[in-house]
């Protein structure tokens, strides 16, 4: 339907009309709409189903001895795990010093028993070594002396999927906030825009304003594509409240925009902002623990680590998916203060040194 | 806010645009000195043109009135206010459409005007504004879809939604089709027509002629004339031209004072291959001319006779010519 011509609106105030042009301008181009959305989902789906193998890796053991192999292979039937293989005395030592094999088994020299060879520095060799010995005990009659039960941790909230997340999710904010402001402005100074709206009265706060506004209205959809992509295919849940986690990705839209218009407050090409960009995520993308823990970093560069304001923003997502932390603990504290200060900082050096012609 | 009416009026009473000694030097291995030394004065509802050839500082002029570039030295007065004491109070009063601006492909054409629009404390419906440049058929079209002409006259319309009393427009034809550039000419004097005033510049000398009250023309960062388009014109001496040429071999054989003495004639200029008479009665002129040609015996091998026009003006005074100065 057409509004009837006489309809001229009453004008808005002028953030709400610099806000509804950027969700125009971004809406109306379908593919950067669908590499914004889809590509973090691809990458949770990705890595998900990488590390979210359903059966345990199998126990490779290597007999010497063909007698020996049938001897075993009767009492290691039972479990499915072990798989035994042939080999010459030469074969299964290289294979075992090079890590293709598990464990070796040979006759003893004297009584009828063997010997197990294995590498004690290698985790999967000692558990072959135990696995497969309890399994003998156990079919040769052995009883368990304490009655234990075992409870698996690959259930929901505990996998490497769900520790994933909100490292995605921490990244696509980064990446939303500083292609999404940066790439924008340094289009609109090429285009001669922004020289075009410092000729009129607009106030350039307002301007500035209507770019944080903008990438917040955008980055909604953002999380709940990511966050229900990962509870419908991987049954993630988060733990903590969702209110949290939204004010905490709103916070880190708004730190990672003021970035990205810091990054380009004075580029003029579109190679300069992409270089500046990737030499600003580098060393997020690096040490901010998108893919693993950033404890596994040395104390010495924990302080440069923890710094980086995208460590808080994944952090403090984790704490709340994972832990169901709420706002007000002193270390969620901290995080926001590291964010709040990104932002405060980032949003005051771009207002004081953006280049508008 | 409150503005005293008095006060009003006397700033009404200022010409709508002052220039004292206009600088403007760019650094550089030479430093470039775009602008040197440019006076003007732009009164209350005229059109004023900026005229002069690429790279004589136009520009640089412009964007320096509206606020956008800093002098290096002078003085600047829109509407009767300075930049720097009253930028906002100017800024709500002037529109602008910069020599290059690529408005946002993406919005439609009214979106783009309610977002200008929104700026200005009192203006224009953006209706109005689209009935004013003969967009309304294509109020709901995107940028993207829009022709060079039309997207000029959007430009125009951004410029016009706040109601300005000062309109700039820097090179607003460049670029465009015949037709679309006289459709624009007919929109830029309905509003002058309106008691608004404009200045603009171009390096179209017809388009100088034709919209324009008074000129200026700019070379090399100075004005060099001043004037209405008829003063300019006359001040070449004569409103005709006469250009002749003979035979190639035959051409300098043709002497300069000779002709100069020729009837009516008040300036001579060698071309090269031709020659160009200023001549105030191009009937007088073309006959003595004739027989002048007979006398010496020399072989005519092309005649045009036609109005003086800017250009004439501007290779009177600068040994240059316009046109030439572009395709360099
Ligand atoms: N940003 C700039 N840096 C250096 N030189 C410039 C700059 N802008 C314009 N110039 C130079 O100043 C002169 C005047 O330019 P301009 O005002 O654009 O002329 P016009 O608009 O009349 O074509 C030209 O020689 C141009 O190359
Ligand atoms: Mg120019």
């Amino acid at each position: 339907m057409t509004q009837p011509s006489s309809s001229s609106s009453s004008p808005q105030h002028p953030i709400y009309h610099l806000t509804m042009a950027r969700i125009m301008e971004f809406l109306r181009q379908p593919d950067a709409v669908f590499w914004s959305y889809f590509f973090p989902v691809l990458m949770v789906l990705a890595l998900g189903l990488a590390f979210n193998k359903r059966q345990e890796p199998p126990v490779l053991v290597d007999i010497v001895d063909s007698q020996l192999h049938e001897k075993l292979n009767e009492a290691l039937k039972a479990n499915p795990r072990i798989q035994l293989k042939d080999a010459s005395i030469e074969q299964a030592t290289l294979r075992l010093r090079t890590g293709r094999t598990d464990l070796l088994i040979e006759k003893a020299t004297e009584g009828s028993g063997h010997v197990y060879v294995f590498d004690p520095l290698r985790p999967e060799s000692v558990s072959a070594r135990s696995l497969v010995d309890d399994s003998l005990q156990r079919s040769a009659g052995r009883k368990d002396a304490v009655e234990v039960s075992d409870r698996s941790t690959s259930d929901a909230g505990g996998r490497y999927v769900d520790f994933l997340v909100p490292g995605i999710l921490g990244m696509n904010i980064m990446g939303g906030g500083l292609w999404g402001v940066g790439f924008a402005v340094v289009q609109m100074r090429i285009r001669k825009v922004l020289k075009r709206l410092v000729a009129t009265p607009m106030k350039k706060s307002h301007f500035l304003w209507s770019l944080l506004a903008s990438r917040l209205v955008f980055q909604i959809p953002g999380v709940v594509i990511i966050l229900g992509f990962a509870w419908l295919t991987f049954g993630v849940a988060a733990q903590g409240s969702m209110m949290a986690a939204l004010v905490v990705v709103l916070l880190g839209a708004l730190t990672f925009s003021g970035i990205g218009m810091l990054v380009a407050c004075r580029a003029n090409s579109i190679e300069m902002v992409s270089g500046l960009m990737n030499l600003v995520m580098l060393p997020m993308w690096l040490f901010s623990g998108i893919f693993f823990s950033t404890d596994r970093f040395p104390d010495a560069m924990q302080p440069i680590v923890q710094i980086l304001p995208l460590t808080p923003l994944i952090s403090a997502l984790r704490a709340i998916t994972l832990e169901g932390a709420g706002l007000f603990e002193p270390a969620q504290l901290m995080r926001i203060a590291i964010l709040a200060t990104w932002s405060l900082i980032s949003f005051a050096v771009a207002l004081k040194w953006f280049r508008w012609t | 806010m409150n503005h005293d009416q008095d006060e009003t009026d006397l700033y009404q009473q200022k010409p709508a645009i002052v220039c004292r000694d206009l600088r403007k030097s760019y650094p550089g291995k030479p430093v470039v000195e775009a602008v040197r030394g440019l006076n003007l004065q732009v009164n209350r509802g005229e059109c004023f043109g900026l005229l002069g050839p690429n790279g004589a500082g136009k520009t640089t002029t412009i964007e320096i009135i509206e606020g956008l570039l800093q002098p290096s030295s002078g003085d600047v007065e829109v509407l009767g206010r300075s930049w720097t004491r009253d930028g906002e109070a100017i800024r709500q009063r002037i529109g602008v459409t910069l020599q290059e601006t690529q408005l946002s492909d993406k919005l439609t054409v009214r979106e783009t005007l309610d977002l200008f629009r929104s700026f200005y404390r009192t203006g224009i419906t953006v209706d109005v504004a689209m009935k004013s440049v003969s967009l309304d058929e294509k109020k709901d079209a995107r940028i993207s879809q829009l022709s060079g002409g039309q997207k000029q006259r959007l430009a125009v319309a951004t410029a016009l939604v706040g109601d300005p009393e000062l309109l700039f427009l820097d090179e607003p034809t460049t670029g465009l089709d015949p037709t679309s550039r006289r459709q624009l000419w007919e929109i830029l004097r309905a509003i002058r027509d309106r008691g608004k005033t404009i200045l603009l510049t171009t390096h179209y000398m017809d388009e100088a002629e034709r919209l324009c009250d008074r000129v200026a023309i700019v070379d090399h960062g100075q004005v060099i004339a001043l004037g209405t388009p008829r003063e300019l014109i006359a001040s070449v001496g004569g409103d005709h031209i006469v250009e002749f040429s003979v035979v190639a071999e035959q051409h300098s054989r043709a002497d300069a004072f000779r002709l100069l003495a020729l009837a009516d004639v008040t300036s001579v200029r060698d071309e090269v291959d031709r020659w160009s008479l200023n001549s105030k009665m191009a009937h007088h002129t073309i006959p003595a001319l004739l027989s002048y040609l007979e006398a010496e015996n020399l072989a005519l091998a092309g005649l045009t006779t036609r109005q003086a026009s800017l250009e004439d003006v501007f290779v009177k005074l600068t040994g240059r010519n316009l046109k030439e100065e572009q395709t360099a």
